[in-house]
């Protein structure tokens, strides 16, 4: 990794798409009450790429859940472009997750039914504004395989008809957890540039989950978590290819 | 669970956390078992009760009735080989008049020996005592006579015998054997309030019928081992000279037919319908469990590792299946039981059997039971059988992934207005063939069934409306005593209150075409008949032909003829006269096995001057009151019945019992519907839970990710139904035709709104299942979904 520096942002800064502040989560276990989240401060900029690192149990799942409104904070504030989440109910987390938000999962989580196209345009309807289907997917570089089913992919161009699911939507935070988690590092690095190119040429913030600390190297800002708590922030100085990168 | 072994522990735990589905299930094993019980054990119930009713109080083999035979024809009668006992007796139809009645009502006088009991078909005294012999007035009447007009004894009835109005006082209460099922002149079903069963002593009738020393009818018992039929043919020789109207055996006993009747009906029920339940658990159990032994794959494959034989393997899942089959008979033996005593307790209205009891009926119990448990393991079997092949090493791997085709629907899934949440449906349902056809014949079954039990309302309507209107185009039938001269006609016919009045001769008869024979009234109607009235099949108004018969397509399918060919008809009258007559026309009657002849054609066949047995009348409507006044008194009259009357206590009878049968039949259609719909709703959210939650994470509304799940099931009924429907009208001709006997036949008659009720029903009750699966799409788990692989 480059060189780091410490930094802190400001809240009334415009350019903030996702803020949240002292974010707390707590799970009730038996008689035992974890605290996943100690206060957490975050805020991602529109169009920036960060890498939120940290180990097993560190709470950056946690931490994503919260912000991509499929789980809520014991405590603290989250607002998207100024508006509160905190309190929003289900269908108005639903609203967010539909309108501005995409998701890329570990194990893609596709829809064994659907093509790739189908699964793409399974989304693409819903939206307000979407690319096309086979855009999406060709951006990710699947031109050729739209007729095919999950089962007739690999488990990288599965990943890939993901992704082109998350951003045919054209949302405007992309949240990706793990997302090379299941693949070998050739095909992890495949993904990445698909992430890459996506955020470069379409300027979607996006925040990627992994355990693996060479992917910082393709972000704007690298995250560290341990313990609930965010404990380090770095700026790289050099974005780096995902080609370039050490897996 | 001490005790238990790890594997029926898991079993348990398996049910637990599939209670809803293996209820379920269990309901609609209840439901089939419960009919199964229901029916069996009321039809054995009424059949011991009759039996020993019948053995008790002696009820008769044999049964004839003549015009006037004296007392000595029964000394021959008694010479016949086989016959064991014979009683002779004065049975009549007469007019009663009862206080707060205002329709004509009607009893059937039966005499009693002027001593003691009578021998054959004993009487069962409720109350009060027998007749004075001296006291010719003193009567005892039937129960349910008694019950309806709330009589007592020490009440006077009103009674017009032979032209004369008679005070009789009610001495009595009791019944007969012979009238379990007491019909009036004209009617279908008992009308205790206008018909009863009156028992008198012989010398009062003699006295009063002008039958001194003589009688109208008599009963024989024969020996056990003699063939019935040569006792009949021999009693038929000594009666004839004496208008012997031809004798008959319990089987043409018109109550005791009934009987037969209703029998066969719940036999009929006890097959069909349990059937239905049955086969659709059996197809549930299957699907279960299969979707079972998919998700515990890989423990199988552990199991089985450990050393576990495929034997314990297949018997580990055929107890799954056994064990929610036993909780739905344990359930449908109870509901069995309280659908007997419901049953029971209205036959006891209907057929007048002392002692008919609810009780228990172990064969009931034992074939329900065998009969569920052996659908059940049937289902399970293919599946259990699966598990016990899956070898270990593959078993511990993950399942492979369904994999897609495009194939032909291709075509179809192409269509660019199918949004993506439709075409991933369609291709759900073409993906799994077996499964999208076990549902779908769930929801037809449910349908089908439906159909095949709300008919009979339609059937009845249908039957009703047949009787008492297109045919039946009369307000008043009046019954003569004896064949009077046809001016009989004329002068009823200038009764106030009467428009016009047209006679009718019915004779006894055999048809006889080929070896087969059977025993029928043949009616004599007049050339332009506009009272009585007979219909073709396609509900076209037939004229009698002047020569010729005319049969109901009952009587002609059970004499084998068609129209062209020729019957030899014995007709049982006092001159006997044998012709072979040509059917001319086959004609549809839903009601006995009736044939009919021009009057004119009847009268010469008989060789006598033209007679009437009884007659039609057309009714002034405001004038009905003077009519009913004027023909009590008039003798020679020995019944009249008004169409109005007919119909209301029709309807009302029918009224008391069709909402209860309604409802028992809605609710077990609806339990099949909804036990399908719940199942493949739960299986398909157990598959697909992981890509539902997916949906929900990637923003779908909890309607959206309902309709994925729904939306096949949604498309499985509204196919399904229809198909139902089909199937149904299928299974009234299936129960129509089972239940046909000589008394009637259903008409397979299925309105629309039939039709719709079954539909709403299924629909309904599907609707409420997936209300109750779609519950838990708000609880998927969205954040397991980020973290776990399939």
């Amino acid at each position: 990794m480059s060189t780091a520096t410490k930094s802190s942002q400001s809240a009334a800064d415009p350019d903030i798409l996702l803020e949240g502040k002292g974010l707390e989560r707590s799970f009730v276990t038996g008689e035992v009450a974890v605290r996943a989240l100690r206060g957490v401060d975050i805020s991602l900029k529109r169009g920036e790429l960060v890498v939120l690192l940290g180990h097993s149990g560190s709470g950056k799942s946690t931490l994503l859940n919260i912000l991509g409104g499929l789980d809520r904070a014991t405590d603290g504030t989250l607002q998207f472009e100024g508006q509160d989440l905190t309190h929003a109910s289900d269908a108005e987390l639903t609203r967010y997750r539909r309108r501005s938000v995409g998701f890329v999962f570990q194990f893609y989580n596709l829809v064994a039914g659907l093509t790739a196209r189908e699964n793409v345009s399974l989304v693409t309807e819903i939206a307000n504004h979407p690319m096309k289907p086979d855009e999406a997917l060709e951006l990710v570089g699947l031109g050729e395989r739209v007729k095919h089913f999950p089962a007739q992919l690999s488990g990288g161009e599965q990943q890939r008809v993901a992704v082109a699911r998350a951003i045919a939507k054209r949302p405007q935070i992309l949240f990706c957890d793990e997302p090379t988690g299941a693949l070998d590092s050739q095909t992890g690095i495949r993904v990445l540039e698909a992430l890459d190119r996506v955020n470069r040429e379409l300027s979607t913030t996006m925040l990627i989950i992994t355990h693996n600390v060479g992917i910082g190297d393709i972000a704007d800002r690298v995250l560290r978590m341990q313990d609930g708590a965010i404990i380090e922030e770095t700026r790289p100085n050099r974005r780096l290819k995902p080609t370039e990168i050490s897996w | 669970m001490k005790g238990l072994s790890p594997l029926d522990t898991k079993l348990l735990r398996d049910i637990w956390h599939m209670r809803g589905q293996a209820i379920a299930v269990g309901i609609i094993v209840a439901c089939g078992v419960a009919i199964m019980v229901m029916a069996l054990g009321t039809l054995s119930t009424l059949r011991a009760s009759r039996d020993a009713y019948y053995e008790r109080y002696r009820f008769a083999d044999v049964f004839a009735s003549v015009r006037r035979a004296p007392e000595n024809a029964a000394l021959r009668l008694r010479e016949i080989d086989g016959v064991q006992t014979v009683e002779t007796r004065i049975v009549r139809l007469v007019i009663l008049r009862i206080e707060g009645v205002e329709e004509p009502a009607n009893a059937q006088i039966v005499s009693l020996p002027d001593e003691g009991e009578s021998i054959l078909n004993r009487l069962v005294l409720f109350h009060g005592r027998y007749p004075e012999a001296r006291s010719p007035d003193e009567i005892i009447i039937s129960n349910a006579f008694a019950e309806a007009n709330d009589l007592n004894t020490g009440d006077a009835i009103e009674a017009v015998m032979n032209g004369r109005l008679r005070s009789l006082t009610v001495v009595g209460i009791g019944d007969s054997p012979e009238f379990i099922y007491a019909l009036g002149p004209g009617t279908l079903l008992p009308d205790d309030r206008l018909f009863g069963i009156f028992w008198m002593r012989r010398r009062a009738l003699e006295a009063a019928f002008d039958l001194d020393g003589a009688f109208n009818s008599v009963s024989l018992t024969v020996a056990p081992g003699t063939d019935t039929q040569t006792v009949i043919d021999q009693a038929d020789d000594v009666l004839a000279p004496y208008g012997g109207t031809g004798a008959f055996d319990r089987s043409d006993q018109l109550s005791n037919a009934f009987v037969d009747s209703e029998m066969n009906q719940l036999k009929t029920m006890a097959q069909i319908i349990p059937t239905v339940f049955l086969v659709v658990s059996a197809i549930l159990i299957h699907s279960i469990l299969n979707r079972l032994i998919q998700t515990e794959r890989q423990q199988i494959g552990l199991i089985k590792a450990f050393g576990y034989s495929r034997r314990e393997i297949t018997w580990h899942y055929l107890k799954f299946a056994i064990a929610i089959t036993t909780g739905g008979v344990l359930a449908g033996c109870a509901l069995g039981f309280v659908l007997q005593n419901l049953i029971t307790h209205l036959y006891a209205e209907t057929f007048r059997i002392p002692d008919l009891t609810w009780r228990v009926d172990a064969f009931a119990l034992v074939a329900g039971s065998v009969a569920a448990l052996g659908s059940a393991i049937v289902g399970a079997m293919s599946a259990a059988l699966g598990a016990a092949k899956l070898s270990p090493a593959e078993a511990m791997q993950p399942a492979p992934p369904v994999n897609y085709h495009q194939g032909w629907l291709r075509y179809i899934l192409q269509m660019r207005w199918l949004d993506e949440p439709t075409r991933l449906i369609l291709r759900h349902i073409f993906r799994f063939p077996a499964r999208t056809g076990a549902n779908l014949f769930g929801i037809a079954a449910a349908v089908t069934l439906l159909i095949g039990t709300l008919f009979s309302f339609d059937a009845i309507d249908d039957m009703m409306d047949q009787m008492f209107f297109r045919t039946n185009a009369h307000d008043a039938a009046v019954t003569f005593f004896e064949a009077p001269n046809d001016t009989a006609v004329a002068e009823l016919s200038r009764l106030p209150g009467v428009m016009s009045a047209e006679g009718v001769r019915d004779v006894p008869a055999r048809l006889v075409s080929g070896y087969r024979s059977e025993r029928v009234s043949i009616s004599g109607l007049p050339e332009d008949a506009q009272l009585r009235r007979i219909l073709s099949a396609d509900g076209r108004y037939v004229d009698i032909p002047s020569t010729g018969i005319v049969l109901s397509s009952q009587l002609a399918g059970m004499l084998d003829v068609t129209t062209g060919e020729t019957v030899t008809a014995h007709i049982l009258d006092a001159t006997r006269p044998v012709a072979d007559l040509p059917v001319t026309a086959i004609i549809d009657e839903s009601v006995g096995t009736p044939a009919f002849m021009d009057l004119e054609a009847m009268n010469a066949l008989l060789d006598q001057p033209p007679t009437v047995s009884g007659a039609y009348l057309k009714l002034d409507p405001h004038n009905q009151k003077a009519f009913e006044n004027s023909v009590i008194e008039r003798p020679g009259i020995a019944g009249v019945s008004l169409r109005a009357a007919a119909t209301a206590s029709f309807e009302e009878t029918l009224q008391e019992t069709i909402y209860i049968m309604m409802g028992i039949y809605a609710v077990i259609g609806g339990a099949i519907a909804a036990g399908v719909v719940y199942n493949a709703a739960r299986i398909s959210l157990t598959e697909r839970g992981r890509e539902l939650a997916s949906l929900r994470v990637l923003g779908f509304t909890n309607n959206e990710v309902g309709y994925i799940l729904l939306g096949e099931l949604a498309i499985i009924a509204l196919i399904g139904i229809p198909l139902g429907c089909i199937g149904g009208i299928g299974l009234a001709h299936l129960i129509a035709t089972a239940m046909a006997t000589e008394l009637y036949r259903i008409p397979v008659t299925v309105n629309p709104s039939t039709l719709g009720i079954a539909a709403l029903i299924v629909l309904l009750s599907s609707t409420i299942a997936a209300l109750f699966v779609v519950r838990r799409v708000r609880s998927l788990d969205l954040i397991a979904v980020l973290k776990t692989r399939e």
